[in-house]
């Protein structure tokens, strides 16, 4: 083989590699991608039926019912529009009523959305960030939502 | 008083980073040796005082002062001694102390043990490493400064958070940070070569060792982490695809490259310049995930505080860093000298299709993990890749990499015999195609892949095994001589064919408890029994159970296998920790062989039924052991001879036998 040949196989290679990887990233892109939505913009999108998204919002105070085989619903809420989901299996440590929650699955024809995986946030002052983005466009945010008290009682930080 | 002295020592560090950074370039320019030797002695004074910081940080954890704002919010006097010292990094300005603690020891490590380096690059290296040092002590002290007090000391902290609580961070953050801020050092080399303007094989041989030593606690702080996430988070996952988890995979799958591609550099003089960009790209990527950790620009477990001039500094240190490296890259990389060419089937040939598609790999893993960042930044669209994005794009890529792998040490250098290697590999293959076929037949269901995963992961274990055998040439030769070739053997080889064995397990155990893992859920009252694979699980009770800065609520399982045999008791139980009055889900663990039964328990129901999940994970533990051979390969390969500087050859004999490899 000529150097120049030599020269040849490594860019062709490379460039093959390159292609392949572009191509299985675009390809992934087409049908892997989750958007995140709250339940205003499910309203407003007119999101269909089967199409997956990630749902984010606050538990609606009130609205958790279990029933058999850990089979829950609960409603999430933007302070404008609810949206029921529907779920079966171990609710996430920090699941609380009135607290933010991101919920991923598929809306079904009845409006109700089945979550197949359900997210809380992780500590007691992390609020999801999407959902603190949602709720401030929504209006309903507060600010005491995720905060910490990084000041102790009668303390001052210096 | 102690804090007040951690802070100045910190400032003195600055100090100290700021003349390392500067006189020893300097010195490189004019050929002032005094200036250039002033780089070691500083380098090391630098890591003393950040050291004595950093333990002045340590004693306000141990002695529980709550008069330190961060001790204040992350000990609390009840932990056990361990998670006092260990929630020193448990939060964001500790673990930035121990970066910045790890990232000087390096500097000093180098300082003391690079004597056999050229004197002008090793000045050039250690004043870029003085550069990142300075970068992160002005981070620390503006940003996120540990050593703030509170004025009215309270009398208790707040509590580390939960989840970390455990052994996990005793080891996983100084792990990880070793490898990541280990890449600095092939970072500084690779910068002092481009101001240097000049570069040789010897290059590769000085850096090899630190390339190799961080790869090494990069594999296991990322397997650590690994193991941890599977464990405490209660569903059992090893792997989620989360940014964080990339954040880590991605200068590993650099490193790996770069590994490899340093030993092209080392022995045939070739990829001179792909290589001084894989040490910038490897080093570039422990930043980017610095930051993606640290800014909050991410929300995970590991995002402890948010807060926008941290993320905004730490983005001003990545653009000048990597913004910085790259333009001196294509400044200076065209005068580097280009080094030989060789024949696409050959050992360097082997090596660039392994370099082509780590980079390839990575590649998918950056865009999957910064595109959603990059679309909310651009259009406001919130979006996730989860698993799937990386399903199709990293699989696929990986599979051509890792069929290859048991190929590339079977080539010889310049020119290798495909056709050769192919059939001293045909016993590989004819053991991965009976693999194939046992598991078609013994597992029912799973991905119709699965079983080709299998064959995979064995053909990568034997092909690394025939490695051995091919170089030691036993069955061929009488056993004493192949003992001899065998002890003969220099030790990198041994620690390639391991680290490529551990690959293979591995791939096993990833194979193996994906396709085969079994889940069970159910809501269960005492007396009741949930079944999972061959076994039994017999709900006895709920028991209270005090810890000392918590309490434990423990569900009692009695494990029999379906026959009938006991096989003992596992406990998972729901952690409540009082001072945050927050709750973590404690796994129960039985192992049988390599596999795991894993049970955890969900928040009790009101109608008294408990909520667990029961999972069956076979051979799971084959992934993390996997890591713990290619660390060991690693280990072994950095203790051979030949890669340290400098050291003097054994004897003729040895050298005749390392040419032959």
């Amino acid at each position: 083989m000529t150097r120049k040949q030599r020269r040849l196989v490594l860019i062709g290679g490379s460039l093959g590699v390159l292609v392949i990887a572009v191509a299985l990233m675009l390809n992934a892109f087409r049908d892997s991608i989750v958007f995140f939505n709250s339940p205003s913009d499910v309203a407003e999108k007119h999101i269909g039926p089967g199409t997956r998204i990630r749902l984010g919002g606050l538990v609606k105070s009130g609205s958790l019912v279990r029933s058999d085989n850990l089979k829950v619903r609960f409603d999430v809420t933007d302070g404008n529009h609810d949206m029921e989901v529907a779920y079966q299996g171990v609710l996430p440590d920090l699941f609380r009523e009135g607290q933010g929650v991101v919920a991923e699955g598929t809306l079904d024809g009845s409006g109700v959305f089945n979550a197949d995986t359900v997210l809380a946030k992780h500590d007691e002052t992390y609020m999801p960030k999407e959902v603190a983005d949602a709720l401030k466009k929504s209006g309903h945010w507060k600010d005491d939502y995720g905060q910490r008290a990084a000041i102790p009682l009668g303390g001052k930080a210096k | 008083m102690i804090a007040e002295l951690g802070h100045y020592a910190l400032m003195l560090a600055l100090g100290l980073a700021l003349i390392q950074g500067s006189m020893p370039i300097v010195g490189a320019r004019s050929n002032d040796p005094v200036l250039m030797s002033m780089a070691a002695p500083t380098a090391v004074a630098q890591f003393a005082f950040v050291a004595l910081a950093f333990g002045a940080l340590a004693v306000c954890y141990v002695t529980s002062d709550f008069s330190v704002l961060n001790v204040y919010e992350n000990s609390n006097s009840t932990m056990p001694l361990m998670y006092r010292l260990t929630s020193v990094w448990g939060n964001h300005e500790g673990s930035m102390m121990l970066w910045v603690f790890i990232l000087t020891l390096f500097g000093a490590l180098v300082a003391v043990f690079g004597r056999n380096l050229p004197i002008a690059l090793k000045a050039n290296a250690l004043a870029v490493q003085a550069w990142i040092a300075a970068a992160f002590h002005l981070f620390i002290l503006a940003t996120s400064n540990p050593f703030l007090r509170i004025v009215d000391a309270p009398l208790e902290g707040r509590d580390l958070n939960p989840v970390l609580q455990d052994p996990g961070l005793a080891f996983h953050p100084p792990l990880l940070y070793l490898g990541y801020v280990g890449f600095s050092i092939s970072f500084s080399f690779a910068i002092a070569a481009l101001l240097e303007g000049r570069i040789d094989p010897a290059w590769a041989r000085w850096v090899r060792p630190w390339v190799l030593g961080a790869w090494m606690c990069l594999t296991l702080g990322i397997a650590g982490g690994s193991y941890w996430a599977y464990y405490e988070l209660g569903w059992g996952g090893f792997w989620f695809w989360d940014p964080v988890e990339n954040a880590s995979l991605m200068p590993w799958l650099a490193g790996t490259a770069l590994l490899h591609s340093a030993v092209v550099m080392e022995k045939r003089g070739a990829l001179k310049v792909w290589t001084i960009l894989l040490a910038i790209v490897a080093f570039s990527l422990s930043l980017i995930g610095t930051f993606l950790v640290r800014s909050g620009v991410l929300t995970s477990v590991h995002a402890f505080a948010t807060d926008p001039t941290r993320g905004i500094f730490i983005l001003g240190i990545l653009v000048i860093f990597i913004g910085g490296a790259l333009s001196l890259y294509a400044w200076r990389a065209p005068l580097l000298k280009q080094g030989g060419l060789f024949a696409p089937i050959s050992r360097e040939g082997a090596l660039v299709f392994n370099n082509l598609f780590l980079t390839a790999a990575c590649a998918t893993v950056f865009v999957g993990t910064l595109y959603p960042l990059a679309l909310e930044a651009l259009t406001g669209e919130k979006i996730s890749v989860g698993p799937p994005f990386f399903n199709a794009t990293f699989g696929p890529l990986f599979v051509p990499l890792l069929l290859a792998m048991p190929f590339g040490p079977l080539l010889g250098w310049k020119r290798g015999d495909l056709l050769g290697a192919a059939q001293r590999l045909l016993a590989a293959a004819m053991l991965a195609a009976v693999a194939i076929a046992a598991s078609y037949a013994l597992e029912r269901g799973g991905p119709v892949l699965a079983p080709f995963g299998v064959g995979l992961s064995i053909f990568i274990m034997a092909g690394a095994l025939i490695d051995i055998g091919e170089r030691t040439m036993v069955l061929r030769i009488p056993l004493r001589a192949a003992l001899r070739r065998a002890v003969g053997l220099p030790r990198s080889a041994w620690g390639t064919a391991m680290a490529h064995f551990g690959i293979g397990v591995t791939l096993m155990g990833i194979v193996a408890v994906t396709a085969w893992g079994s889940e069970h859920i159910a809501a269960v009252k005492p007396g009741e029994t949930v079944d999972i694979a061959h076994y039994r699980l017999t709900f006895e009770g709920l028991i209270n159970r005090p810890g000392p800065n918590y309490r434990d609520l423990v569900g009692r399982f009695v494990v029999r296998r379906t026959n009938g045999d006991l096989l003992g008791i596992m406990e998972p139980s729901r952690r409540t920790f009082t001072a945050r009055n927050m709750a973590t889900t404690e796994a129960a663990l039985m192992r049988r062989g390599v596999s795991q039964l894993y049970l955890s328990l969900g928040d009790p129901n009101p109608d008294g039924t408990v909520p667990v999940r029961l999972y069956f994970k076979p051979q799971v533990l084959m992934i993390w052991l996997g890591a713990l051979i290619m660390f060991a390969g690693g280990a072994l390969s950095l203790s051979d001879r030949r890669l340290r500087v400098g050291a003097p050859r054994r004897s003729k004999a040895r050298v005749a036998l390392q040419a032959a490899e």
